[in-house]
């Protein structure tokens, strides 16, 4: 038997090698093939997700709810101490020095990624802001967000807080944050479909053991990842719920 | 002008849908909507709180003890209409999402604005209890909800 993996597009492509690592890790432990498949765009993932094609999903907060709801996956585990949070940042030099301070007609910069936009868009509700009245340029990286926001095309750019974080000192140093979230219920999680369920257990714990070895512990570090801890049914259900009335 | 002297606080009862009533004191105090984050709590399905976040206890001024266990019109501030919430139970009893702005009654007296999600939380296809989630509101709508609610309160 051989398994399909996933992983949601918003990884910054620095950890693409890690996922592979990962991957043949889990083949190992599992004693079977598995097939990873990545994209650099969310919706014909999403499509061939719909369509079946996978078993494994490491799944950004917003595809979880499709997965569990629509699809009957169950998320295991989640990664430990990341969860995904949102920085609006502008130019240093800018006169903008909070969220109400941007104008209807702002320029904004940010990538596909879904819940940082959507978490984004709600950062500048204090400022009446929404998309009928900012124009949104969509760009392949966060690097690219925030060279738009250097060279002042951008009144403001939209980063994924860890991605914000590995950007380079220098270039952090010419911008400003003008919020940042703090959510911490929000993150990635590990599902399983529905055809793998009776392998859930097995797999969780493979997981969870992966700290305590130094093989495992070089894998999770290749991902940037410390570890992961196991993700309950009403765990996920409140996380569902809680994104929920985000979307309008 | 000393702090407590001021004319700005006021005692006022409020009275509950279950016929219970209380004397609070009401400061014409704002609290600033805390930056960035979201205020979170559930309820079982006659809005007793069985969950609060941080976000919520720092801003209500109450523990998590205080909390647990109460029902959530310990919130009610009497500035805001009996109508905008025979509206909100009338949608989530209906299994709909609820969006309105709300100005919230905090321990001290103070109180703060929020723009207030609500959803039914449905587990195997039944409502088993529902989640609040808020956040900042802008200026404008904060004026709009004061003046449409003061022609509510007179109705
Ligand atoms: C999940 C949930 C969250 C609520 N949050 C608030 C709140 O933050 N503030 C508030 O005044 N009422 C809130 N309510 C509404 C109260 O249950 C109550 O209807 C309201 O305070 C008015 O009190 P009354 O029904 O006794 O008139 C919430 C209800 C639910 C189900």
């Amino acid at each position: 038997m051989t398994l399909n993996l996933t992983v949601s597009p918003d990884f910054a492509p620095d950890h693409i090698s890690g996922w592979f690592i990962f991957n043949t890790w889990l083949q190992r432990k599992l004693g079977s093939g598995i097939h990873l498949e990545l994209y650099d765009c969310f919706d014909k993932q999403r499509e061939d997700i719909k369509a079946g094609n996978f078993d494994l999903v490491y799944a950004n907060p917003f595809d979880a709810s499709m997965l569990v709801r629509e699809l009957g996956f169950k998320a295991i585990v989640r990664p430990i101490a990341k969860p995904d949070e949102t920085i609006i940042a502008t130019h240093a030099e800018s006169d903008v020095n909070s969220v109400e301070d941007l104008q209807p007609g702002s320029s904004l910069y940010a990538t596909d990624d879904p819940d940082v936009n959507r978490i984004g868009m709600i950062m500048l509700e204090p400022a009446d802001l929404d998309q009928s009245n900012t124009e949104t340029t969509t760009v392949d990286s966060y690097v690219i967000v925030a060279k738009n926001v250097l060279n002042k095309s951008a009144d403001a750019g939209f980063f994924l807080k860890d991605a914000y974080e590995e950007l380079s000192e220098l270039i952090r140093k010419q911008m400003k944050v003008l919020v940042s979230s703090e959510i911490s219920v929000v993150h990635h999680t590990l599902l399983v479909g529905p055809k793998l369920q009776q392998f859930a257990p097995q797999i969780q714990q493979h997981l969870l053991d992966m700290t305590a070895d130094e093989k495992g512990r070089g894998v999770l570090e290749s991902m940037n990842l410390e570890g992961w801890e196991v993700m309950s049914e009403e765990e996920t259900e409140f996380m569902i719920d809680l994104i929920d009335t985000l979307i309008d | 002008m000393s702090e407590h002297g001021s004319n700005d606080v006021r005692d006022v009862v409020i009275k509950y849908y279950d016929g219970t009533s209380r004397t609070v004191t009401i400061v014409d105090h704002e609290v600033p909507y805390p930056e960035g984050k979201l205020i979170v709590s559930r309820t079982d399905t006659k809005g007793i709180i069985t969950h609060a976040n941080q976000a919520f206890v720092d801003m209500s001024g109450y523990s998590q003890d205080e909390l647990i266990g109460q029902n959530h019109y310990i919130l009610r501030h009497p500035d805001m209409p009996t109508v905008a919430f025979t509206g909100l139970w009338e949608t989530i009893e209906a299994g709909n999402k609820w969006h309105g702005y709300v100005k919230n009654l905090r321990k001290d007296g103070a109180y703060y604005w929020v723009k207030a999600t609500v959803i039914p939380n449905i587990r195997n296809g039944k409502v088993v209890g529902y989640t609040s989630v808020r956040r900042k509101p802008s200026r404008s709508k904060i004026s709009e909800s004061e003046a449409l609610y003061k022609t509510l309160m007179e109705a």
